[in-house]
């Protein structure tokens, strides 16, 4: 508190931990995505219900690892000091988008069965779709995915790059280079992340529009990023990694961060709802009216109760986001709802009565152990901390007032 | 001066580390009403002093709920009960309408409750304090450390506290008039 913290934890997770991580991780990607398939492409298969699960649990996790790139970004750009002791962990989930791009490859060959302005006899008969027809075509679609997981890989590739070489050299220049790109970083990261979620999302209901779509999705993908951060850097204490590097008021920022992104989500997802609600023009509000209606409603309600109103009251206190366990149960429970959070926004598209499928299960256990056991590879070599940074120490030795 | 009052003692102290020091050995001595004062926050200083949790963050929630309360209360009885109109086909009273009043309103008065409870809690404004009738502890606000020890703890005994206390390494011990 009062003295100056200098880092001499082992910067390093011990390897059988590691590996038993990634084995997990991997072992339940590997089943998930074979149980999958089975299930979307076998005898009695459900190929369209495969893409809408897919998608879905894909848009979880990649929003999650743009959130964590953002974290790295975001921490260059203000020059930040509290956490320089979580960003290699950050950095170790956003190295995740190479992967992230490989699993984007199911949505691209399902986008017949997803994305119906792809159909050329639809737009024939559609004016609107005819009318949109300069964005929302499949070369363009494909394009525009491209450059934004190239991008995204870019950026993470680059601030991991410069930050594992300062592990090696000390060398201060790299901190200065890597704040130097934090600017343009963020202004990419910001409009590809909004014309994704336009493209990705939005667009399964291709005449429907929120210019600020992509602002929810942001604040989605922030909360579920620090929940992220929250239960890895609880799971590396636990496992006996970085005991005295991260301190209780290194989790008590990560749990107001998190607290404070449910609130954002909440504070954007209402304006939508609010100046649609008193637009009130048919061509919007159908957007809600599909989710309120047919059984829909129940799940929209538990967004309003899951995604706002339970974790703004759980997570209030400092004693919850001080408290390992609370911390704990508060982030696996905000990862369910930025799950539900996506589930709303695309599976009535699908579905005309709430219908939950065995594949959307499946596919959030592929998709999430591949994440996690590419997650628990990188992080097993690697320090867990930035042993370099210049501004580690002072990320050890804050302290929250009484 | 019919009869001389004291309010207290007061000593400087060097820098941040013995002034730290000495909160501490006044706190294990038994001392209760006692003040540091520091041009920048100390830290450890709260866990020097024992100090209980701050009460803002209660009067913060306070000052939420009120606003929230009252801003539905004011739009409800206002729009649906005094003076309905109908505007747009919306209904009189509706939580989507109703809602950014009410945030706003939580909010003001959550500030409020931080800023008036912050106020109150530390008794200020506080135009006259006996402190500064000390001319040196006017180098608090630049790089002085103090130390004060009011009469109306149990444990102020003029001699003893100020021997104490220039035993922690305190200088100029002053005896302060209210």
């Amino acid at each position: 508190m009062s003295a100056r913290m200098h880092f001499s934890d082992n910067p390093k997770l011990d390897p059988v931990v590691g590996a038993s991580l990634t084995r997990i991780g991997y072992g339940l990607g590997v089943a998930g995505l074979l149980v999958s398939l089975g299930l979307g492409f076998g005898v009695e298969g459900n190929q369209k219900q495969f893409y809408f699960s897919w998608l879905t649990a894909f848009l979880w996790m990649v929003t999650l690892t743009a959130g964590a790139l953002f974290f790295v970004v975001l921490h260059h750009l203000v020059r930040a000091n509290w956490s320089t002791a979580l960003r290699r962990t950050a950095e170790n989930i956003a190295a995740n988008m190479p992967l992230m791009a490989l699993l984007f490859v199911p949505v691209l060959i399902g986008s017949s069965d997803l994305f119906h302005w792809s159909h050329a006899d639809v737009v024939a008969a559609d004016p609107s779709l005819q009318y949109k027809s300069g964005y929302l075509n499949m070369p363009f679609f494909i394009g525009r995915a491209v450059v934004f997981l190239i991008l995204w890989i870019a950026i993470a590739f680059f601030y991991r790059k410069h930050s594992l070489a300062q592990d090696e050299s000390g060398d201060v220049g790299l901190t200065f280079k890597m704040r130097r790109f934090a600017p343009v970083a963020t202004l990419v990261w910001a409009m590809s992340l909004t014309f994704a979620m336009f493209d990705w999302s939005m667009s399964l209901d291709p005449h429907w529009f929120s210019t600020i779509y992509g602002v929810i999705n942001f604040a989605g993908s922030m909360m579920a990023c620090y929940a992220a951060l929250a239960l890895a850097s609880l799971w590396l204490t636990k496992n006996g990694a970085l005991t005295r590097t991260y301190t209780v008021d290194n989790f008590h920022d990560v749990g107001k961060l998190m607290w404070g992104f449910t609130i954002f989500w909440t504070y954007t997802s209402f304006s939508q709802y609010f100046l649609i609600w008193y637009g009130n023009i048919p061509e919007e509000t159908i957007w809600f009216v599909v989710r309120q209606s047919n059984g829909w409603m129940a799940l929209f309600l538990t967004l309003v109760l899951g995604h706002f109103i339970f974790p703004f009251w759980f997570l209030m206190s400092r004693h919850m986001k001080r408290g390992r366990k609370t911390l704990g149960i508060g982030a696996v429970w905000l990862l369910l709802m930025h799950y539900c959070d996506h589930y709303v926004m695309v599976m009535p598209n699908l579905h005309h009565h709430l219908h939950f499928h065995i594949l959307d299960v499946t596919c959030l256990v592929a998709i999430g152990g591949l994440s996690v056991g590419a997650w628990a590879q990188r992080t097993a070599k690697v320090n867990l901390v930035p042993i370099k940074d210049p501004q580690l120490d002072a990320s050890m030795s804050y302290d929250n007032a009484v | 001066m019919a009869e001389q009052r004291i309010w207290g003692l007061v000593a400087q102290f060097d820098n941040a580390s013995t002034l730290l020091h000495g909160a501490q050995a006044l706190q294990g001595a038994g001392y209760r009403r006692y003040e540091v004062w520091s041009p920048f926050p100390v830290h450890g200083m709260d866990q020097a002093m024992d100090l209980p949790r701050s009460k803002v963050p209660w009067l913060v929630l306070v000052g939420g709920l009120t606003g929230m309360c009252g801003a539905l209360l004011l739009q409800w009885w206002s729009g649906a009960v005094e003076y309905p109109i109908m505007i747009g086909g919306k209904p009189a009273f509706s939580f989507e309408a109703a809602t950014p009043v009410t945030f706003e309103l939580a909010v003001l008065l959550s500030a409020f409750g931080a800023v008036f409870g912050m106020f109150g809690l530390n008794r200020l404004p506080n135009p006259r304090h006996p402190l500064d009738t000390v001319p040196m502890f006017r180098g608090v606000t630049d790089d002085k450390f103090f130390i004060s020890i009011e009469v109306r703890d149990a444990k102020f005994d003029v001699d003893r506290s100020t021997a104490l206390l220039e035993s922690l390494g305190g200088r100029h011990v002053t005896v302060v008039e209210a």
